[in-house]
C-alpha cells in the first residue's frame, strides 16, 4: 500500500499562465466563479447562520430552564422551535457541507475547479437570498412560521403574513442545492484527473456524489409541497383541504418522502469527512473502502421507501406499519457497516489525538447512540409512546449535533491550516472539543428520559414533574452555546496567523497518502491542479 | 476547459434537469396515488361520498356496537353544529336515522360542506350510509336552522374486535369557494 508522493504543482506558480488571480477588494467575493472562494463564502455563512440558528435555540433552552412561562410569548417561542429548525438545516448544516464539497472535491479529484464556476456562484447568491427572506418573516404581522419545520397543514396555513415569504424561501433554497448538486454531480462526472477511477475517490466524494443525487430526487418533491401549500392558501386548491376533498395527511406523506432522504442530506457527506480523517490520525488505510461505498449506496436507496416511519401514529393499516418498520430497521445493517469499518480502521492503529481526530471518534461514539434511538423508534408499537416527545428530539439531536456538527468542526479543524496555511491552536481546539463533548450529552441525554416521560416536544411550558432535567438539559446547552465560540476563536484566529507555525504542505504526518489536496502547498494557490496530477494516492483503498 | 468536457457537462446538465422536473411532477403525482391507495386500502377513515343502495342485511340481534357522533366546526366556519344524541347502541345489519342539527350564525346565505371521518379507520368499510348531508354541500339562508337526517347501517361482516366506531363530522364553510365557482 505505499503510496508515491504526488508531484507538486507549484510550478504554475512561477511561470506565468494565462488564469488571473483574484479579484481586489469586496467585489471579489460577490463576482467570484472559484472554487475556493466559493467555498470559503459557503463556510463563513453556514458559521453564522451556525450562530443565528443556535441563538435561537438558547431562547428555547432559556424559556425551557423552569416550568412556567418566562421569558417569551408561546407564538413566538413555537416560531423559534421552527426557525432554529430551518435555519440550522438549510442555513447551517446543509450550505456547510456544499462549502466543504467545493473547496475539497476539486483538489481531491485532481480537477482545476468545478465544472459550472458561474452556476456555482449564482447556487451560493440564491441561499443568501433565500435565508434573508426566511428571516425577514421574523419581523412580519402574524410572526414567523411556528407550526414546525415540517409544515404540516392545516396548522402551517394559519400562519400570518409570513406563509408566502416562507414558502418562496423554501423554493430559493431548493434551487440553490439543486444546482449545487448538479455542479457536484458535473465535477465528478467529468472532471476527474486521469487515473482517478469513482473506485479511488476519496469517500467525501463518493459520498457528496450520492448526496448530490439524492438533493436531485427529493427537493423538487419538497418545491412541489410547498407549492400545494400555497395554492390551497391563496388559489382555492384542495390538496390538504378536508372541504374540499384533501386529505391533510397526503401532506405529511409528501413531505416525509422528502423529509427522510433529506435526514441523510445532511449524515451521508458527514461519514464521508469521518472516513476522511480517522485513518489520517490511525496512521492506518480505511478498512473496508468499497464495502463503505456500497453502504452509502444502500443507506441512500433505502432513505427512499422508509419515509412513512416518521407517522406511525396517523392510522396506517398493519400491512403498512409492519412495511415500514422492518425497512427502516434494515437501513441499520449498512449502517452498522460503517460504524464497524470505522473502529476496525483505529484498530491497532498508531492513533493520536489533535482535535479532528477527538471530534471525529466523539462522533463514531455519539452517532451510533443516536442510531440505536433510532432502532427503538423504528419499532412501530413503541413508537406510538415515543412519537412526537423530546425522545424524538433527543434522537435526531444526537444524530445531527454530535454528529454531522462534530464532523463539521473536524473538518474545520483538518482543513483550516491547508485553506490558511497557519496552524491553530491546538491547546484552545482540544477544550472547545472537551467542553462541547461534555456539554453535549448534558444538553441532550436528560432529553430522552423526558421524552420517555412523556414530554411532548414544542411545547413553552411543562409539567413540573420535568423540571428538574430541564434545568439540566438547559445548562448543558449554555454551556455548549458559549463553548462554540471558541470555535468561532480559533477560526479567526488561525486565518489570522494562527500559533505562527509554519505548516508543511501535508500537514499531519503522511496525509499525502490519503488525499490529492495534501500534495498541494499550504495554503494551496488561487489555481490549482490546471495540469492534472499525475499520481493518484492509494492509500484510502 | 475543453470544448470536450464542456459538451459532456452540457448533456449532463440536460439529463439532470429532466430528473428536478420529472421529481416536481412527481411530488403531484403522489396526489392521486394516494387517492388510489386510500380507495383501495380504506385508509385514513375516508369514507364513501356517494350514497350507498339500501340492501338488506341479516340483523345480528345477539351483537351490540356502539356508535358514537361528533360534531366539530373548522375555525372560520360561523356556524351551531350538533348531533341529536351522543351514542347509539346498534345492531349490526339494522338501518338507523340519527338526526343533525346545523344553523348559519351570520346575516349573509351561506354554502357549507361537513366532511365525514369514522375511527377506527379500518372500520370505515364496514359502514353504510344511504343518506347523509354531507354528500353534496348545503346551503343555509341567514340565520337558517336545518335538521338534516344521517341513516346507516353497520354491515354485519364488521370484525369482531370493533367495539365501537365513532363517526365525525366536520362543517368547513365552502362560501367563498363555491362564489368563487
Amino acid at each position: 500500500m505505499s503510496a508515491v508522493i504526488a508531484e507538486h504543482d507549484d510550478h504554475h506558480d512561477d511561470h506565468a499562465h494565462h488564469d488571473h488571480g483574484p479579484e481586489k477588494g469586496l467585489l471579489r467575493w460577490i463576482i467570484t466563479t472559484n472554487h475556493k472562494d466559493i467555498g470559503t463564502l459557503y463556510l463563513l455563512f453556514a458559521l453564522a447562520m451556525f450562530f443565528v440558528g443556535g441563538g435561537m435555540a438558547m431562547i428555547i433552552r432559556a424559556e425551557l430552564f423552569e416550568p412556567g412561562m418566562q421569558f417569551v410569548q408561546p407564538q413566538f417561542f413555537n416560531s423559534m422551535t421552527t426557525m432554529h429548525a430551518l435555519v440550522m438545516v438549510f442555513g447551517a448544516v446543509m450550505p456547510a457541507f456544499v462549502g466543504l464539497a467545493n473547496w475539497m472535491i476539486p483538489m481531491m479529484i485532481g480537477a482545476p475547479d468545478m465544472a459550472l464556476p458561474r452556476m456555482n456562484n449564482m447556487s451560493f447568491w440564491v441561499l443568501v437570498a433565500g435565508v434573508l427572506l426566511l428571516a425577514s418573516t421574523l419581523f412580519m404581522e402574524g410572526g414567523a412560521p411556528a407550526g414546525g419545520w415540517t409544515l404540516y397543514p392545516p396548522l402551517v396555513l394559519q400562519t400570518g403574513k409570513a406563509l408566502p415569504f416562507a414558502i418562496f424561501s423554501v423554493h430559493l433554497l431548493g434551487i440553490s442545492s439543486i444546482m449545487g448538486a448538479i455542479n457536484i454531480i458535473a465535477t465528478i462526472f467529468n472532471m476527474r484527473a486521469p487515473g482517478m477511477t469513482l473506485m479511488k475517490m476519496p469517500l467525501f466524494v463518493w459520498t457528496w456524489l450520492i448526496t448530490a443525487f439524492l438533493l436531485i430526487a427529493v427537493m423538487p418533491v419538497f418545491a412541489g409541497a410547498v407549492t400545494m401549500l400555497l395554492t390551497d392558501k391563496f388559489f382555492g386548491t384542495s390538496f390538504f383541504d378536508a372541504a374540499g376533498g384533501g386529505d391533510p395527511v397526503l401532506y405529511q406523506h409528501i413531505f416525509w418522502f422528502f423529509g427522510h432522504p433529506e435526514v441523510y442530506i445532511m449524515i451521508l457527506p458527514t461519514f464521508g469527512v469521518a472516513s476522511t480523517i480517522i485513518p489520517v490520525f490511525a496512521r492506518k488505510p480505511l478498512f473496508g473502502y468499497s464495502s463503505m461505498v456500497y453502504a452509502t449506496a444502500s443507506i441512500a436507496f433505502l432513505s427512499f421507501i422508509v419515509w412513512a416511519h416518521h407517522m406511525f401514529t396517523v392510522g396506517m393499516p398493519m400491512a403498512g406499519e409492519l412495511y415500514f418498520m422492518y425497512a427502516t430497521m434494515l437501513i441499520a445493517i449498512p449502517t452498522g457497516v460503517k460504524v464497524f469499518n470505522w473502529t476496525a480502521t483505529m484498530w491497532k492503529g498508531a492513533m493520536t489525538f489533535e482535535t479532528p481526530m477527538l471530534f471525529s471518534i466523539a462522533f463514531v461514539v455519539l452517532f451510533t447512540l443516536g442510531g440505536f434511538t433510532g432502532l427503538m423508534m423504528s419499532i412501530a408499537p413503541s413508537d406510538f409512546q415515543y412519537h412526537d416527545t423530546y425522545f424524538i428530539v433527543a434522537h435526531f439531536h444526537y444524530t445531527l449535533v454530535p454528529a454531522s456538527v462534530f464532523i463539521l468542526m473536524a473538518a474545520g479543524y483538518y482543513w483550516l491550516p491547508k485553506w490558511t496555511g497557519h496552524m491553530y491552536n491546538e491547546k484552545i481546539g482540544q477544550l472547545h472539543f472537551w467542553l462541547s463533548v461534555v456539554s453535549v450529552n448534558i444538553l441532550f441525554f436528560p432529553q430522552h428520559f423526558l421524552g420517555l416521560a412523556g414530554m411532548p416536544r414544542r411545547i413553552p411550558d411543562y409539567a413540573v414533574q420535568f423540571a428538574d432535567w430541564n434545568m439540566i438539559s438547559s445548562i448543558g446547552g449554555f454551556i455548549f452555546g458559549a463553548s462554540q465560540l471558541l470555535f468561532l476563536y480559533i477560526v479567526i484566529d488561525t486565518v489570522r496567523g494562527g500559533t505562527g507555525e509554519k505548516v508543511s504542505d501535508e500537514v499531519w504526518e503522511d496525509a499525502h497518502k490519503h488525499g490529492l489536496e495534501w500534495t498541494l502547498p499550504s495554503p494551496p494557490p488561487y489555481h490549482t491542479f490546471t495540469t492534472p496530477p499525475t499520481v493518484i494516492p492509494t492509500e484510502h483503498f | 476547459m475543453s470544448a470536450e468536457i464542456k459538451q459532456k457537462n452540457v448533456k449532463l446538465i440536460r439529463t439532470l434537469l429532466l430528473v428536478v422536473v420529472g421529481m416536481f411532477g412527481f411530488g403531484y403525482a403522489l396526489v392521486p396515488i394516494y387517492d388510489v391507495l386510500c380507495d383501495i386500502t380504506g385508509l385514513n377513515g375516508k369514507v364513501e361520498s356517494t350514497a350507498v343502495k339500501e340492501v338488506l342485511y341479516p340483523i345480528d340481534k345477539n351483537r351490540e356496537v356502539t356508535v358514537e357522533f361528533i360534531t366539530s366546526l373548522n375555525e372560520s366556519a360561523p356556524m351551531v353544529f350538533r348531533a341529536e344524541t351522543n351514542k347509539l347502541k346498534i345492531h349490526p345489519g339494522q338501518y338507523y336515522t340519527v338526526n343533525f342539527y346545523a344553523e348559519n350564525k351570520t346575516d349573509k346565505p351561506m354554502v357549507a360542506q361537513a366532511i365525514p371521518s369514522i375511527s377506527p379507520g379500518l372500520a370505515a368499510e364496514y359502514f353504510k350510509k344511504t343518506e347523509c348531508f354531507c354528500f353534496t354541500e348545503q346551503t343555509f339562508k341567514a340565520r337558517e336552522g336545518k335538521v338534516m337526517p344521517v341513516r346507516f347501517v353497520v354491515n354485519p361482516d364488521l370484525p369482531t374486535q370493533y367495539k365501537t366506531i365513532t363517526l365525525a363530522y366536520t362543517f368547513f364553510d365552502n362560501t367563498e369557494k363555491s362564489v368563487n365557482k
